[in-house]
C-alpha cells in the first residue's frame, strides 16, 4: 500500500458521500412520513418536478437558497396532495401517489424543457476547516485523511447528515417522536391519548415532502448540475424501496442509501472495464436495491432482532403497523 | 334511479372532464402556447389521417392489453406495477422467434404471439413468487424486474442483436417479412393485432363476470385471510392473476414489435404499462370502460407528438393531460363518495 492508494480510497469515499446526499434527503424523509402512517408513493414525480423547479429558480434568481426553497415547497404542495385525499377523502394512498408520480415526471418535462443545457449557480464548496484535515497516521504507508470523507463538501452534503441526525434524535429521543410513532403504529390508541392523529399527520407527510423536496435541489444544484429530461428517472423508486431496507429507521435507510451510492460508483468506475456492458451497468445498482429487499424481507432478520434485543430497533424492519390506512372517529 | 339523480350522476361523471379542460388551457397559456391550436393539432394527429388514425390503433393494442391485464391483478388486490417490464419481456421473447424461426407467416407469427404471452407469464409469475414466497411486495418486485428487463433489452439491442453495421440504441434490424402483422390494405395498422385485443377485452371481461375465477379472484383481493378460510387457495390465485396479466402485457409487447416497429427497440414497452394503470384507475377497475378510455389516452399520446414538430411543445403534455384527469376524477369520486356518506350519517342522527 502507498500514500496514493489510501489517497484513492479516500476520494472514493468522498465521491460516494456526495453522491448519496440526495437519495439520504429522500429516504429520511419517507421514512418520517411512513412513520405516521402515510405512504407517499409518488416520490419519482416529486424528486423530478422539485429538481426541475429548483434549478429553475436558481437559474432566474441566481440565488441557489432560493432553489432549494422553491423545490421543498413544490414537493410540500404533492404532499399535501396525498394527505389531503387519504385523510379527508379517503382515497388510497397508493392510487393517487402513482398517478403524481407519473404527473409530477411529466410535468417537470413539459415546463423544464426551455432549461435544458443552461448553466445555473451550484451549490459553493465549503470544506469545514480542522475537521476536513483530520488524518490517522498508518506507519510506513501514509496518512490516512479520513476528514476529508466527510467535511470536504457543501451545505447540501453537511445537510444531509444532520437529516440523519435531526432524523433519528427526533423520532427515538424526542417525545414528539414517541407521539409520530404512536400516530403510526396505533392511531386509536393515539386517539385515545388525546392526540389530534389527523393534523399529525398532516403535519409530518408535508414535512416528509419537504425533505424529498431537498432531495430534488440536491440533484439538480448540486451532484447532477443541470436539468435534462429524466434527470432523476426511478430515484424516487429506489428511495421508496430503500425505506423499505432501512426498516422505517433514519440510520439505517441512510446507511442504504450510501449502499446504494456505492454501487452506482462501483458500476461507474467498472464501465470502462467491461465494455461490453458499459450500456446496462449504470442500471444494475437499481435492479441489485430491490434485491436487497429479498434478503431483508425474511425471518432471519426478525431473528436476529429478537436475539439482539439491545439493537431491535436497528434490525428489525417491520413497518408501522397503522401504514397505508385511513384513522377516522365517526 | 330517478331523472334528477341520474343527470346529476352524469354531470359530476363529466366533472373531471371539465376540469382537466380548465387545468389544461391554464398551462398552455402559462406557456403561452394556444390552447385551441394545441387541443385542435392532437385530435388531428391521432384521428385525422390514415397514418395517424393507424398509429392511434397499434398504440390501444399494448395499452388496452396491459390494462386488461391490470384489471385482473387489482381485483386480486395487488399492484402490478411491473406490467411494464412483462411487456418488454413479450417482446424480447417474440423478437427471439422472429430472429430464429424461419417459414412461413403463417408459422411464424402464431409463434411468435405465442412466445410473446410465454414471455410476459413467466417475468409476471416472478414477481408473483417474489411477493407470495419472498415476502417481497409487489411493486419493488415489479419494478425491481422492470429494470432486469430494461438492462437486457439494452444488452441484446446494442450486443448481440446489434444492427448489421453499427451497434444503436435506435434498434435491432428490421425483422424478416413474414415475421411482419399483415396489415389492411393501405391502412398501417395490422387487423390480427386488433382482432386479438378485441377479443382478449372482452374474454377478460367474461372472465372477472361469470366465471367462479373471477368471483373467487375479487374474494382473495377483499380479504385475503377470510378467502383462505372459506377454503380458496389464495397463494395459487395470486400467483394466477400475475401469471394472466403477464401474459396480456407481454402479448402486447410482441404485438407492439412485429407490428408497429418491425424490431426490437428499448423503449418497446413504451409507458404503456404505467399508462395501462392510469386507464383503469380510471375505469374505476371495471373491465367494461377499459377499451373506450384505452382509446381516448392512446388519441391524446399520439396526436400530442405533433406539438413537438408543430408548436414547439414537449409531446409530455400528453402525460399531464392523462394524469390531471385520473387525479381528477379519483379527487372528484372520494368527495361524492365523503359527502354520501356524511349526509346518510345526519339522516341516521336526525332520525
Amino acid at each position: 500500500m502507498h500514500q496514493e492508494t489510501l489517497d484513492f480510497v479516500v476520494a472514493t469515499l468522498a465521491s460516494i458521500v456526495a453522491a448519496a446526499s440526495p437519495l439520504v434527503y429522500a429516504v429520511v424523509g419517507e421514512t418520517i412520513t411512513e412513520k405516521a402512517g402515510v405512504i407517499n408513493l409518488s416520490l419519482d414525480g416529486s424528486i423530478m418536478l422539485s429538481a426541475m423547479a429548483g434549478f429553475a429558480t436558481a437559474f432566474m434568481t441566481g440565488s441557489v437558497l432560493l432553489g432549494f426553497v422553491v423545490a421543498a415547497l413544490v414537493s410540500m404542495a404533492m404532499a399535501l396532495v396525498i394527505a389531503f385525499s387519504s385523510i379527508e377523502l379517503r382515497l388510497n394512498q397508493i392510487a393517487i401517489g402513482f398517478v403524481l408520480t407519473l404527473l409530477g415526471a411529466n410535468l417537470a418535462s413539459f415546463l423544464g424543457r426551455s432549461y435544458v443545457g443552461v448553466r445555473a449557480a451550484g451549490v459553493p464548496h465549503l470544506g469545514i476547516p480542522w475537521l476536513e484535515d483530520l488524518s490517522l497516521r498508518i506507519p510506513k504507508v501514509g496518512s490516512f485523511r479520513f476528514g476529508a470523507i466527510f467535511f470536504d463538501h457543501n451545505l447540501s452534503v453537511y445537510g444531509s447528515f444532520l437529516a440523519i441526525l435531526l432524523g433519528y434524535w427526533f423520532v427515538f429521543r424526542t417525545r414528539r417522536g414517541l407521539e409520530l410513532q404512536g400516530v403510526g403504529e396505533r392511531p386509536e390508541a393515539a386517539h385515545a391519548r388525546g392526540l389530534a392523529v389527523n393534523r399529525l399527520r398532516y403535519f409530518y407527510t408535508v414535512l416528509g415532502g419537504a425533505l424529498v423536496g431537498l432531495a430534488g435541489a440536491a440533484f439538480s444544484l448540486d451532484v447532477r448540475f443541470g436539468w435534462r429530461e429524466g434527470l432523476t428517472t426511478n430515484y424516487g423508486w429506489i428511495a421508496l424501496a430503500i425505506v423499505i431496507f432501512g426498516g422505517w429507521h433514519p440510520v439505517r435507510a441512510a446507511a442504504g442509501a450510501y449502499l446504494f451510492g456505492a454501487l452506482s460508483v462501483l458500476a461507474l468506475k467498472l464501465q470502462p472495464q467491461l465494455p461490453d456492458l458499459s450500456q446496462i451497468l449504470p442500471i444494475t445498482p437499481f435492479a441489485l436495491m430491490i434485491f436487497a429487499l429479498l434478503l431483508v424481507s425474511q425471518d432471519w432478520s426478525r431473528r436476529l432482532a429478537d436475539r439482539y434485543s439491545r439493537w431491535r430497533r436497528l434490525l428489525s424492519g417491520d413497518p408501522p403497523s397503522a401504514i397505508g390506512t385511513a384513522f377516522w372517529r365517526d | 334511479m330517478s331523472v334528477l339523480a341520474r343527470s346529476r350522476s352524469a354531470a359530476t361523471a363529466l366533472l373531471p372532464f371539465a376540469l382537466v379542460l380548465v387545468v389544461g388551457v391554464l398551462l398552455l397559456i402559462s406557456v403561452s402556447a394556444p390552447p385551441l391550436e394545441v387541443f385542435r393539432l392532437i385530435f388531428q394527429g391521432a384521428l385525422g389521417s390514415q397514418a395517424g388514425l393507424s398509429t392511434t390503433l397499434m398504440v390501444w393494442v399494448p395499452l388496452v392489453l396491459a390494462a386488461a391485464g391490470l384489471v385482473v391483478t387489482f381485483t386480486a388486490g395487488l399492484w402490478n406495477i411491473g406490467i411494464e417490464g412483462q411487456i418488454i419481456v413479450g417482446a424480447v421473447a417474440g423478437a427471439l422467434v422472429a430472429r430464429t424461426v424461419i417459414g412461413p407467416p403463417l408459422l411464424v407469427i402464431p409463434l411468435l404471439i405465442l412466445a410473446g404471452a410465454v414471455g410476459g407469464m413467466l417475468w409476471g409469475l416472478l414477481v408473483g413468487v417474489l411477493r407470495v414466497y419472498g415476502r417481497v411486495n409487489e411493486i419493488f418486485g415489479g419494478l425491481g424486474l422492470f429494470f432486469v428487463a430494461t438492462g437486457l433489452v439494452v444488452y441484446l439491442v446494442i450486443g448481440p442483436w446489434q444492427r448489421a453495421g453499427s451497434a444503436s440504441t435506435s434498434g435491432t434490424d428490421l425483422f424478416r417479412r413474414e415475421a411482419w402483422l399483415p396489415r389492411a390494405g393501405g391502412w398501417r395498422f395490422s387487423w390480427v393485432a386488433l382482432g386479438l385485443a378485441v377479443a382478449l377485452v372482452v374474454g377478460v371481461y367474461l372472465l372477472m363476470r361469470g366465471t367462479r375465477f373471477g368471483l373467487r379472484l375479487r374474494a382473495v383481493g377483499r380479504n385475503g385471510r377470510s378467502a383462505f378460510l372459506m377454503g380458496i387457495t389464495t397463494n395459487r390465485h395470486l400467483l394466477a392473476a400475475f401469471a394472466l396479466c403477464g401474459a396480456l402485457g407481454g402479448l402486447g409487447g410482441a404485438l407492439h414489435a412485429a407490428g408497429f416497429h418491425h424490431k426490437l427497440v428499448p423503449a418497446v414497452s413504451g409507458g404503456y404499462g404505467f399508462l395501462g394503470i392510469l386507464v383503469v384507475l380510471l375505469a374505476g377497475f371495471r373491465a367494461v370502460w377499459i377499451a373506450p378510455i384505452a382509446f381516448f389516452f392512446a388519441v391524446i399520446s399520439v396526436g400530442s407528438t405533433q406539438l413537438q414538430l408543430r408548436l414547439q411543445l414537449h409531446s409530455s403534455l400528453a402525460g399531464v393531460l392523462q394524469g390531471v384527469l385520473v387525479l381528477c376524477a379519483l379527487l372528484v369520486g372520494g368527495w361524492q363518495l365523503r359527502r354520501a356518506h356524511l349526509s346518510r350519517r345526519r339522516a341516521e342522527e336526525g332520525g
